[in-house]
């Protein structure tokens, strides 16, 4: 009984949550809920224009303003105006070109993009706030607006950063094999221009901050939206003059992170805490929808020019890629989407020859950093849509030609020799792809799909097939930490100093320390994100806080379960291995009545009088990290059966299969609600969702009622099947699943959205997302 | 987000909410179920600087029979109107299109007198209006006039309405015997404005020919479309497949739709000659 | 002179008074004025449906309404769902129970609407769920076990009768 104990007790179940009490019953805190003495309400003057010289800025009318306290510019800011910081460094690539220009907190002299935070005005209120603003006068003169991808690497055109060159953020080539060899003896090659967007992460709480400096303990407390709270105590105590001791962060409960929360630093984040301290009130800034739209950022485009090469049995030889990518006016998040495309774009393939250039281009646009996916579904896109393309040429069935090319399962790992965004060279630990492509085929009911089709057409329906395969990489590094201590209550406590989005940590870590310690999970109280508690620590993104957050609980689970063999043992005089950890207390095995809880031992633990022996740590308690060689590979496919009105190019779904397989799983009903939400974000990318921008900049669909979040009767029900295939890189051999739901969505549209109209047939392909009935249209009838 | 200031009236009477619009012309506006202004104000799209709320006036809520003709009150929220009993049997499509409304909660405040002064050339209830013929009575403090459905609507937000005025209520004159009717629109989601929308009505004589036509059409253009031509092209005919199809064809030309972020012109006006054909077969069937 | 109205509304069987300008939004009269800050703000424009309350008993977006308008009038919310401290109401336990929620912060807007649908359609299909919840925007669950809830709640409700 030493090791892990003999059996699962709580990982793997489909324990409820422990955190939906408070939630369902309106007591949990959001940062908006903060309500504190004297506190003041900030509001912003953002830029009308997508770029744009400011000639002056007036701000007189809103001094005299009652309720107005404070009002602020670039210039008011003085040595505490900096751009950046650089957040994700790139990583190391031979060859690659990169420059950085980070955002600033305030606009000096010119604005980039729309929304771009131009004066702050702090009032009394948050009505008041908003009228101050529209007091203040300014004067532009705008210039070209970048936009365009191609337009943007024109020679000659208008450039967005004046001391730069050109427009390109970015260029990075990276290669595996020798493309050019795999080519010259290729048997066919599919050569395609594609287009993906991503849109905007939309989460339902929109950004919110509210810091308060107290004079009397000289702390700085900070309530912040983020996904990464411990990154911002350090940051803001770097940039504020104080020690991190005296600076707290706490991300509560948050309303949906998806990755723009983790954006950092956002310039309300730089300001909101300075001008607290500097007034010494309380201020909040909770962000509107509509300064959501532009100020929050943005995923977006990429053009890919791709081509894929085969021998005669449809295997693959080699791929060459090369894509712009929309970076938006600023990129302190590095390289972190294109990379991920570029990596990814390779999918669950075995594939000798790659060659990918990219080109990340400035616009002026929001920023763009990654929203969930970040970058990968537009590789998937490009991959499976090549895939498709080659079936057709090659006269192969589109299920076939990818089982040809699935990387076999003794192939792993499988080295695919570029580096990935983790600076590690992307590398697949594990897998079985095989029996994911069989299961999804069987669920779907593939067999049956071509009779099932043409009875439809006898009845004037038209039904498609989508069958699309994806990898995620997950649960990369650098490290997490996690601390657990037994309570003399015989309750546990964890605290890690990752943020929570909803992703049910304050179950599934309580599943993993349960399971080493012997107690029921809902005696164990998690903490996340308040950096009081657990001040170490990175972010909850990547579809990596299972996993690497995880795996630190597990860690430290396991240490305290040691010390409370060993501290029974020496209460008992028996040996370690003679006891049994149950039911929050430590029995000697065979004679139950023996017993002693862990409540009771934590008191020992913490002798008050007395000696102990030299070198005793007090406590149940142990401290552990966890950081991972590189990233874990999930893998799965979906497939679905689609029925389009041929009239209306509007599409219903019939039937929704997805099979993943994310290695070890904590706890089945939490993933099943992250594929799930992930597969909703895939079909508003895939159908819905599409920023809609005027040549002169102007976003022209910034409210709800018109970027379109799919609803309870766009999101199909959908059936959900797993395969296992441990992770060999960590303890618990669990892989991320956050993002896969919402990956291979726009691939399995355009297919299966092909398919129903026989479009091929018709010389017709789809090479584009997001679609829309009147996108449809433009495509099906610009072509008849 | 916040609405700028503004002075607020909650008058009890009619008769005081007019007196208070004349008073203060263009710059006091009615705050009828708000489910359009105050999205506006809250935008700061909309600053009035005086609201007179509706919503504590008696008596323009309700809904009254005379022959199967109705009268509707200009408050009377789309929920309401949606589960009337009275209007499900004298003009269902007034149901069948308010369920495309928005969403339930919205119904649950939004007025229809609200939303036909709101002009929204999507709305799908004006499209209504028109293929109902109906006639608005619009007052001030001085008196009523009645105005056309027809004649109602001028613009894109804009109607006949006088700065002092208050449209109190909807007149909709009986449908004849054997008339059927119909609603369709193609949206982008449940609830949203549609990207095209029709609302036919037709009258069938005992031998089974079509004696009345009115067809209107909502996104279609800066007010709601009526489709006079399409709607004559039946008169005359059994509502064949072939005549429906050549009314939906004439239908496609007599719109004029603007193309917005969801729809380009070309599909809106594709989509009106696929959702005229199946509004009036449709409608031909429930006129049986 | 900013105009201030005296309103008196009853908020889950409480009566608060207040004086408010006119132009507060009923949303931020329930969260920073009477401190029920269970119910959230998503959009300020009436799509997302996170703010719906029940105003004399109907769902409504509290971003649409002016506090002032409610004077008078009776109010429920999120907090007045449960029976009990402690407790969870059939709607709310079902939802935990199905893992109805994620980041739980569409979830009050959602509870008051579906409260309201089921006292008035007992024995929904899960069509009918999906029409009632589409006025409600949730990015996290995908909606899937959102039905699983409300469906397993009215099932709850009509065994319990």
């Amino acid at each position: 009984m030493m090791d892990a104990p003999r059996e699962t007790r709580q990982i793997g179940r489909p324990l409820t949550r422990n955190e939906d009490p408070r939630l369902l019953t309106g007591r949990a805190l959001f940062v908006d809920d903060v309500e504190l003495p004297r506190m003041l309400h900030a509001a912003f003057l953002r830029s009308p224009h997508a770029h744009a010289e400011i000639l002056s800025i007036d701000v007189s009318a809103v001094k005299a303003r009652p309720g107005v306290v404070a009002v602020i510019t670039a210039e008011d800011l003085g040595e505490y105006w900096q751009p950046g910081p650089l957040l994700v460094p790139p990583p190391p690539i031979a060859g690659m070109t990169f420059r950085q220009r980070c955002q600033v907190p305030l606009a000096k002299g010119v604005v980039r993009h729309l929304g771009e935070p131009i004066v702050m005005v702090v009032a009394e209120s948050r009505y008041v706030a908003e009228d101050a603003v529209g007091d203040i006068v300014l004067e532009f003169a705008t210039r070209p607006v970048l936009g365009d991808l191609e337009a943007a690497i024109v020679p000659g055109a208008p450039r967005v950063h004046e001391d730069l060159p050109d427009n390109i953020a970015a260029e990075v080539v990276q290669r595996k094999g020798d493309y050019a060899a795999a080519r010259a003896g290729a048997a066919h090659i599919i050569r395609r221009r594609f287009w993906y967007d991503h849109g905007a992460s939309m989460a339902m709480e929109t950004r919110g901050i509210v810091a308060d400096w107290d004079v009397k303990s000289d702390r700085l407390t900070v309530w912040d939206t983020t996904q990464a709270p411990v990154v911002i105590r350090n940051g803001l105590a770097a940039m504020l003059g104080l020690s991190e001791r005296q600076v707290r962060v706490i991300a509560p409960f948050i309303g949906g992170g998806f990755g723009p929360k983790m954006m950092m630093f956002y310039p309300e984040e730089v300001l909101i805490p300075w001008i607290a301290l500097r007034l010494e009130r309380p201020v909040k800034w909770i962000e509107d929808r509509l300064e959501h739209f532009v100020a929050t950022t943005h995923e977006r485009g990429q053009l890919h020019d791709a081509e894929l090469a085969l021998d005669g049995n449809g295997r693959i030889l080699g791929v060459r890629d090369e894509f712009l990518m929309d970076t938006g006016a600023y990129n302190p998040y590095g390289l972190t989407v294109p990379l991920n495309s570029q990596c990814t774009l390779l999918n669950c393939y075995d594939i000798p020859a790659y060659e990918s250039r990219f080109r990340a281009v400035y616009t002026n646009r929001t920023l763009v950093t990654p929203y969930r996916g970040a970058g990968r579904q537009h590789g998937i896109f490009v991959m499976e849509r090549l895939m498709d393309a080659a079936a057709r040429e090659l006269g192969l069935d589109r299920v076939e030609i990818r089982r040809r090319n699935l990387i076999p399962p003794d192939a792993f790992p499988y080295r695919n020799e570029i580096i990935y965004q983790d600076f590690a060279p992307l590398t697949y630990d594990s897998g079985n792809y095989g029996p994911i492509l069989d299961a999804a085929l069987d669920a779907i009911g593939h067999a049956g799909f071509a009779t099932e089709k043409a009875k439809a057409k006898a009845e004037g329906r038209h039904l498609g097939l989508g069958v699309v395969c994806y990898v995620e990489g997950t649960g990369i590094g650098p490290y997490e930490g996690a601390k657990v201590r037994v309570q003399t209550s015989g309750k546990v406590t964890l605290a890690t100093g990752i943020g929570t989005q909803g992703q049910g940590h304050f179950t599934a870590f309580a599943q993993v320390v349960a399971e080493q310690l012997g107690l029921d999970a809902r005696d164990v109280e998690v903490t996340t994100g308040d950096t009081d508690q657990f001040d170490w620590g990175v972010g909850t993104f990547a579809s990596r806080g299972a996993v690497v957050a995880g795996a630190a609980t597990h860690g430290a689970a396991v240490e305290v379960r040691k010390k409370v063999l060993k501290a029974a043992a020496e209460h008992f005089e028996c040996a370690e291995e003679d006891l049994v950890l149950d039911g929050g207390r430590v029995s000697i095995a065979g004679i139950p009545e023996r017993h002693i809880t862990l409540g009771a031992l934590a008191q020992k633990a913490n002798p008050l009088r007395g000696a102990v022996k030299p070198g005793t740590e007090p406590g149940l308690e142990a401290t552990s990290y966890f950081g991972p060689e590189m990233g874990a590979t999930a893998a799965g496919v979906h497939a679905m059966v689609i029925e389009v009105d041929a009239e209306t190019l509007r599409p219903a779904i019939l039937r929704y299969v997805v099979v993943h397989d994310c290695g070890t799983v904590l706890n089945p009903l939490i993933l099943a609600g992250q594929i799930q939400g992930g597969v909703a974000q895939g079909i508003g990318n895939a159908f819905f969702e599409e920023l809609t921008w005027s040549e002169d900049g102007q976003l022209l669909n910034a409210s709800l009622a018109d970027y379109l979040l799919p609803t309870a009767l766009d999101v199909p029900r959908m059936e959900l099947r797993h395969t296992v295939t441990p992770s060999p890189l960590n303890p618990l051999g669990t892989k991320g699943a956050g993002e896969g739901g919402a990956i291979p969505v726009g691939a399995l549209y355009a297919q299966a959205i092909e398919d129903a109209l026989d479009l091929p047939a018709r010389g017709i392909e789809i090479t584009e997302i997001p679609l829309s009935p009147s996108r449809l249209w433009e495509i099906v009838h610009g072509h008849d | 987000m916040k609405p700028a200031p503004f002075e607020w009236h909650a008058p009890a009477s009619l008769a005081e909410a007019l007196a208070l619009k004349a008073a203060h012309g263009e710059e006091a506006r009615f705050l009828a179920g708000g489910q359009s202004l105050v999205p506006a104000m809250n935008f700061r799209v909309a600053q009035p600087a005086i609201l007179v709320d509706l919503n504590r006036v008696a008596g323009l809520d309700s809904v009254v029979e005379e022959n199967g003709a109705l009268r509707l009150g200009a408050m009377l929220r789309h929920a309401r109107l949606e589960r009337d009993a009275t209007a499900a049997r004298t003009h269902p499509i007034l149901a069948e299109a308010l369920h495309e409304v928005a969403h339930p909660q919205i119904r649950n405040r939004g007025t229809i007198g609200g939303n036909l002064s709101h002009a929204d050339p999507a709305s799908e209830m004006p499209a209504v209006m028109l293929a109902l013929d109906a006639r608005f009575g619009l007052r001030n403090a001085a008196g009523e006039r009645e105005v056309a459905a027809a004649d109602f609507f001028l613009g894109p937000l804009t109607t006949a309405l006088r700065p002092d005025e208050m449209l109190t209520e909807i007149r909709l004159p009986a449908l004849p015997p054997r008339s059927g009717t119909a609603f369709l629109e193609v949206a982008r989601r449940q609830g949203d404005y549609p990207m095209m929308g029709v609302a036919a009505v037709v009258t069938l004589d005992a031998a089974g020919m079509c004696i009345a036509a009115r067809i209107a059409c909502c996104s279609a253009g800066p007010t709601p479309v009526a489709a006079p031509r399409a709607a004559a092209a039946l008169l005359g005919t059994r509502l064949g497949e072939a005549d429906i199809a050549a009314a939906a064809e004439l239908l496609r030309d007599e719109v004029e739709p603007l193309g917005s972020v969801q729809a380009s012109a070309g599909y809106q006006r594709h989509l009106a000659g696929v959702l005229a054909r199946r509004a009036l077969l449709l409608a031909k069937g429930r006129a049986a | 002179m900013t105009q201030r109205v005296p309103v008196t509304l009853t908020v889950n069987g409480t009566e608060f008074r207040r004086e408010v300008e006119p132009r507060l939004l009923l949303s931020d009269f329930l969260r920073h004025e009477i401190r029920l800050s269970g119910t959230h703000v998503g959009c300020e424009h009436g799509v997302c449906g996170a703010c719906t309350i029940r105003l004399e008993g109907a769902p409504v977006r509290s971003c649409l309404i002016f506090a002032v308008q409610a004077d008078g009038m009776s109010i429920a919310t999120v907090e007045g769902l449960a029976p009990a401290r402690g407790q969870l109401s059939v709607l709310q336990q079902a939802f935990q129970d199905a893992h109805g929620l994620q980041c739980g912060y569409c979830t009050p807007g959602i509870l008051m609407t579906m409260s309201a649908f089921l006292e008035e359609n007992p024995t929904p299909s899960e069509d009918e769920v999906r029409h009632a919840l589409s006025g409600n925007l949730c990015r996290c669950t995908g909606y899937q076990h959102i039905v699983d809830a409300v469906l397993l709640a009215a099932r709850r409700l009509r065994e319990s009768v």
